[in-house]
């Protein structure tokens, strides 16, 4: 009693630090310290996204339109640039004029987007300077880029590591259920004890093993097979990482679907039996619907179990955040992200906070699939008196 | 004409002897009740006819059991053959977690039937022949577990005469059953016996009187005494069978 309410306050004390600490990162802009940017003060555009204000200085975004502005193209100014603008002489030896030079050539530029350090955009400054949009819990999940270190705006998007931790899970249990229905069948129904008694615990013992060893079966067995099979340039992809989640989720899944199979009542089978059913018959018409809420559950534990899985996936996925859109490209999950990128990240920074609150969403997920499992068992409880 | 029998059958679950010798004829279109104390093997004796004690591992079954004059007990003997032709009763009501009208097709489902009128039809005969069919016609798409125990016995009865067995096992069917509801499920095996072999296991002495035409008497394996009924409750031979029937003992 007292241990259990100690335990819920651990629990609950180290969620409310993992939100603090992830809410940290939403308000804020993540430009680079000390910087603005500014357009001609005629230019409709007042606001831009990190994204957008990224492509704009890659180049991937040339004209205002896509901004919502005008149909001219875009120029981008670097405070560099100023050199080909205005001579050493215009600029000043200590830059003493370079603030008005800025001024000018934006006032001057209808179609120009400055990017320069903030001490030079003081009162006399004539442009207009452009709000970068805070990064909010809903731009978090739905921007598809993720680049924390990315210069002069880091990109906070999770949307593609999300799909992919869901991708990878998902095609797991592709794998793992089928699989881990089969043998838990033959455990349950067909193997007779002796059997059942050597592989029970053999299956049992899968579930021990770290999952750095099963990463590391991964990357030697599986990559270089996938690479063969599909002549891939490089076998690190989702599949690897799926058939490897696949193989940890099975113990889960056939213990659990073992357990709801024995416990389809003898009755009910012998009287499917005695009415001329076949064994197989009895097994697909009586056993699996009424086991069926167990071997849901089953599968669901496994997905949670793939989700959570962090060190297997690291080593064998590839880890890059690209939304997949096929089994045999790389992916990147979010606990591959948390474990990989944490040691390089400014403890109290944007990246740190922002890797909590991708831990926040990690939380989330497994959250509601612990919940969809009580609620179906609890269903399995309510549903078995007769 | 007799319809099943055994020749010297022992059976033992592992180094337990359940069955000690058994030989018996059961007539054909007859009731034949199979009473004596718990623990006896009427149970054992009773599964032996569709091959039920198979699903136990560690059971060893000798002698011959001749169904129709065949062993069942032979190699090649299609068992899912066997069980379509000698229906069986459980002691608890156990239907599926199906709806009533599933429940009674199963059996035609499992054997490959598909057309559904004719389904339907012989859905609604069986509920029909185990007096069911009143109470139950206006809710076929329910859940079987809305109905009460006895009716629940009834659908189990009905699930069982719809693959047209020939031969039915029932094992205690009315013992979880109130007085009225048995009372059916007996009227029930009257009308059922001119169509079909009835073996059926009761630790009830009355009913044994009541619904069957003869009556075995097991003691600890052994079958002590089989006769017709009136012989067996008015005259037995044995005089164990006499204080069982008398009630001094069991
Ligand atoms: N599966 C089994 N394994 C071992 N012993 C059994 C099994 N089933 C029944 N028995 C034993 O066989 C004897 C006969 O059982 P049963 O046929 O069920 O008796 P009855 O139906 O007359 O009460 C009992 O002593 C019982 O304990
Ligand atoms: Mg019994």
């Amino acid at each position: 009693m007292v241990s259990g309410t100690f335990t819920s306050v651990i629990v609950l004390l180290i969620i409310l630090f993992l939100f603090k600490e992830g809410a940290g990162l939403f308000n804020q802009t993540p430009m680079e310290k000390g910087y603005v940017v500014a357009v001609n003060s005629s230019n409709p555009v007042s606001e831009l996204s990190p994204a957008q204000f990224k492509d704009v200085y890659d180049g991937k975004i040339i004209t205002w339109k896509s901004l919502g502005g005008n149909s001219d193209s875009i120029k981008l100014f670097r405070v560099d640039d100023i050199t080909s603008y205005y001579t050493e002489e215009q600029i000043g030896s200590n830059f003493e004029h370079l603030g008005e030079c800025i001024s000018k050539l934006v006032q001057k530029t209808p179609n120009i987007i400055a990017f320069f350090p903030k001490e030079y955009a003081d009162s006399s400054f004539k442009g207009k300077t452009i709000n970068l949009k805070k990064i909010t819990a809903w731009s978090f999940v739905s921007e598809k880029e993720w680049f924390p270190t990315a210069q002069p705006v880091a990109q906070f998007g999770v949307l593609s590591l999300i799909l992919g931790t869901l991708w990878v899970s998902l095609a797991a249990i592709l794998f793992a259920l089928p699989l881990g229905l089969a043998t838990a069948i033959y455990l349950a129904e067909i193997a007779d004890s002796r059997v059942r008694n050597i592989l029970k615990p053999l299956i049992e013992l899968l579930a021990g093993i770290p999952s750095v060893v099963y990463g590391f079966f991964g990357l030697i067995v599986i990559v270089p097979m996938i690479k063969n099979i599909f002549h891939l340039d490089v076998g690190e992809t989702a599949l690897a990482g799926s058939i490897i989640l696949g193989i940890m989720a099975l113990p889960t899944i056939i213990t659990v679907s073992e357990d709801a199979l024995r416990n389809t009542p003898r009755a009910m089978k012998e009287a499917s039996l005695a009415l001329g059913a076949s064994k197989w018959q009895t097994i697909y018409k009586v056993s699996i619907p009424y086991s069926a809420s167990g071997i849901t559950a089953g599968a669901i534990l496994g997905i949670g179990r793939a989700i959570g899985e962090t060190m297997a996936v690291l080593m064998c996925t590839g880890n890059s955040a690209i939304i997949p859109h096929t089994l045999l490209q790389p992916v990147r999950t979010i606990p591959a992200t948390i474990a990989a990128e944490l040691g390089e990240a400014a403890q109290g920074g944007m990246h740190y906070k922002a890797l909590f609150a991708l831990g926040c969403i990690l939380f989330i997920i497994t959250f509601f699939i612990n919940l969809s499992v009580e609620l179906i068992s609890s269903r399995r409880k309510g549903g078995k008196n007769e | 004409m007799n319809k099943i029998e055994t020749q010297n059958v022992n059976l033992h679950y592992g180094d337990f002897h359940a069955l000690k010798g058994i030989t018996m004829s059961i007539v054909e279109n007859s009731v034949t009740a199979l009473i004596g104390p718990s623990g006896c093997g009427k149970s054992t004796y009773l599964r032996l006819f569709n091959r039920m004690n198979d699903l136990i591992s560690n059971v060893k079954i000798e002698g011959d059991v001749l169904v129709e004059g065949k062993d069942i007990y032979e190699r090649g003997v299609d068992v899912d053959e066997l069980r379509k032709k000698v229906g069986m009763v459980f002691q608890k009501p156990n239907p599926f977690p199906k709806t009533i009208f599933e429940n009674v097709a199963y059996g035609l489902r499992v054997n490959g039937i598909n057309d559904k009128e004719f389904i339907a039809e012989r859905v609604e005969r069986s509920l029909q022949q185990s007096a069911l069919w009143g109470e139950v016609k206006d809710k076929l798409k329910k859940s079987a577990f809305e109905l009460s125990g006895g009716q629940q016995q009834r659908l189990c009865i009905a699930r069982a005469l719809a693959i047209e067995p020939t031969v039915l096992l029932m094992d205690e069917p009315a013992s979880a059953l109130d007085p009225l509801s048995t009372a059916k499920i007996e009227e029930l095996i009257y009308e059922l016996k001119d169509k079909y072999t009835i073996i059926i296991v009761t630790h009830n002495m009355q009913q044994a009187g009541r619904v069957s035409d003869r009556t075995a008497f097991f003691y600890m394996g052994e079958l002590i005494e089989a006769d017709e009924t009136k012989v067996i409750f008015t005259n037995p031979k044995n005089v164990r069978t006499q204080n069982y029937i008398t009630g001094r003992f069991g």
